[in-house]
């Protein structure tokens, strides 16, 4: 934006990618910027793997000598182990929840319209704008009437309606390419609603749904507001545990923890990526 | 199949679809709320002295004035980062920008606990942030424990909700409007002030809103990296339930906190969706790492 622009250099008589760069060319500060602002970004992330080997108890960045006995802590110790072990158990089940409850409140508003059916999209949806700690505070009290707390069931329902909203938005996005007259052949052809759903719906939309249920997983996998009130003794996830290690025990096997935990949330979310390509290779 | 038979038979199962979803949703968001709403207006009869405490018991009032003042610092930082980075977004080609678009997304792949974990080892005391001031003189700049380490933290998780949304809205400006306001003789910043600054603010004050509500409900970073002699709303609202155990106090505080974000978000919603918007941003997680 800093050169003088002249109607004669914007004579398309010059190649286009030469024009724009001389006519409009990309400020150095903007460069600088972009660059800064990137790296804040990614910050956090660059931090935590190597921090992961640092060898020190006190847990400095850059780390003086490596090693792995963060990550062998993880793997014996029973608490990390449990803990990882309860929020996959957590995500899972959640995550098959959300998703089949989801998938098919986006096929019913799929096919309806007005206010009304407005009024329950965003009811579904409410759950991503209203603050992490008001929902935890609100269910922590419910559930201790209702003896929820510390719960497996407690966990996997709680987590469930944060997943909601995740499938919903990629289930309804996959079916705004669906063409609804392919359900009337199907049925002109003799099959049940359940059964075009299943045969010819389902294998449609298929990639929202998967996209969803990944969503719905990592929310409840890295959930860890609600999953502080609801802990117990007996049964806590792994978030809780890693704030836990940073609050009260300072137990640096948390940054083998969090290396494991993004890379790991990095692989999942590269899963619906993979598929999507052979799919457009076929 | 004739439209007659179909037409009245087809929402009531469609509605049957949804009643599992909002089922689920009743009973662990509405019910429980619903429930809080009760406890705050009825203990031990019905009465509004629990929200009338709010305003008058002097804690509360501060702690509501440092929340905002922190989420509106980082609703500022995140905007003067977030509209330059944006805006270089729309400038480049399909390649770089695809790969800032996937940069943008980092935080939401990084869980909460790494996250929050690494911004203590950078600010800490002895930590690279603190080296950096020492080796430029000054010596004693620790941001862990602070509200300044919790803006940090906080801007740079916020950051998506503030790119997604000026991106969107930048992206469809035609830059040609910049180059005939400068072709028309008007100076650089005047082009940008007059011309593209007033078709972006869309987007700006999408992107302003929803930063500012999201950052009203924040409990992990400041219980992690600031102080708890300058909590948040959010780390009062904890400590009202699980350690003062004022059910009814916490809920008319949680309440003041529900309404305050859902009267921002739904004024947000008139500048371009900001509940999609979410959603929107949190598919593309998948959707656009092309």
């Amino acid at each position: 934006m800093s050169t003088t622009v002249t109607p004669d250099t914007a004579r398309p008589s010059r190649p286009t990618r030469r024009r724009d760069r001389g006519v409009d060319p990309i400020p150095f500060w903007l460069k600088a910027i972009g660059v800064l602002v990137a790296l804040y970004f990614i910050l956090p992330t660059l931090v935590v793997i190597p921090l992961s080997f640092s060898s020190g108890t006190a847990l400095q960045f850059p780390p003086k000598e490596l090693t792995l006995r963060w990550y062998e802590n993880f793997f014996t110790n029973p608490v990390w182990l449990t803990s990882l072990g309860n929020s996959f158990l957590v995500a899972i089940l959640a995550a098959l929840l959300a998703t089949v409850v989801g998938t098919a409140a986006a096929v019913g508003l799929s096919r309806l319209t007005g206010r009304l059916a407005g009024i329950a999209r965003t009811l579904l949806m409410i759950s991503i704008v209203t603050p992490a700690i008001v929902i935890a505070v609100a269910v922590y009290i419910s559930f201790l009437q209702w003896h929820l707390t510390g719960t497996l069931l407690g966990y996997v329902l709680a987590h469930a309606a944060l997943g909601v909203p995740f499938v919903l938005v990629a289930v309804t996005s996959a079916l705004g390419g669906f063409d609804p007259k392919l359900l009337r052949a199907s049925a002109s052809l003799g099959a049940s609603p359940f059964s075009s759903f299943v045969r010819v719906t389902l294998p449609l939309i298929s990639r929202g749904v998967l996209s969803g249920a990944i969503f719905a997983f990592v929310t409840s996998f890295d959930e860890v507001v609600i999953a502080l009130f609801l802990r117990s003794p007996t049964f806590q996830t792994l978030p809780v545990q890693m704030y836990n290690s940073v609050t009260y025990e300072l137990d640096p096997t948390i940054s083998a923890s969090s290396s494991l935990v993004v890379v790991a949330v990095t692989i999942i979310f590269l899963v619906p990526q993979l598929v999507g390509n052979r799919k457009k290779t076929r | 199949m004739s439209t007659t038979s179909r037409t009245p038979r087809r929402p009531v199962a469609s509605w049957l679809l949804l009643v599992p979803a909002l089922a689920l949703l009743a009973g662990i968001l509405l019910v429980p709320l619903f429930q809080s709403l009760l406890r705050s207006v009825g203990t031990p009869d019905f009465t509004l002295d629990h929200y009338a405490s709010l305003f008058t018991d002097g804690v509360t009032i501060t702690v509501l004035g440092r929340t905002a003042a922190t989420a509106a610092i980082v609703t500022a930082v995140t905007f003067l980062l977030g509209y330059p980075y944006a805006y270089l977004m729309t400038r480049v080609g399909p390649r770089l920008r695809g790969v800032l678009l996937v940069i943008v997304l980092i935080p939401f792949w990084t869980s909460v606990m790494a996250r929050n974990f690494a911004w203590i080892i950078i600010l800490q005391r002895g930590g690279p942030v603190q080296s950096v001031f020492e080796f430029f003189g000054a010596d004693d700049v620790v941001f862990y424990g602070s509200v300044v380490g919790v803006t940090i933290a906080m801007s740079q998780v916020l950051l998506p909700f503030m790119v997604l949304p000026l991106f969107s809205s930048l992206g469809s400006i035609d830059r040609k409007l910049l180059l005939a306001a400068r072709g028309l003789g008007s100076s650089p910043l005047v082009a940008f002030w007059k011309v593209y600054w007033p078709l972006s603010r869309g987007g700006v004050v999408s992107g302003l809103i929803l930063v500012f509500t999201l950052s009203l409900g924040f409990y992990v970073t400041p219980a992690l990296l600031g102080s708890p002699q300058q909590s948040l709303i959010a780390q009062l609202l904890a400590q009202r339930t699980t350690q003062l155990l004022d059910f009814a106090g916490a809920g008319a505080l949680g309440m003041l906190v529900l309404i305050v974000t859902l009267v921002l978000v739904a004024w947000a919603n008139r500048f371009g969706g900001s509940i999609s918007a979410i959603g929107v941003v949190a598919t593309s997680r998948t959707k656009d790492t092309v």
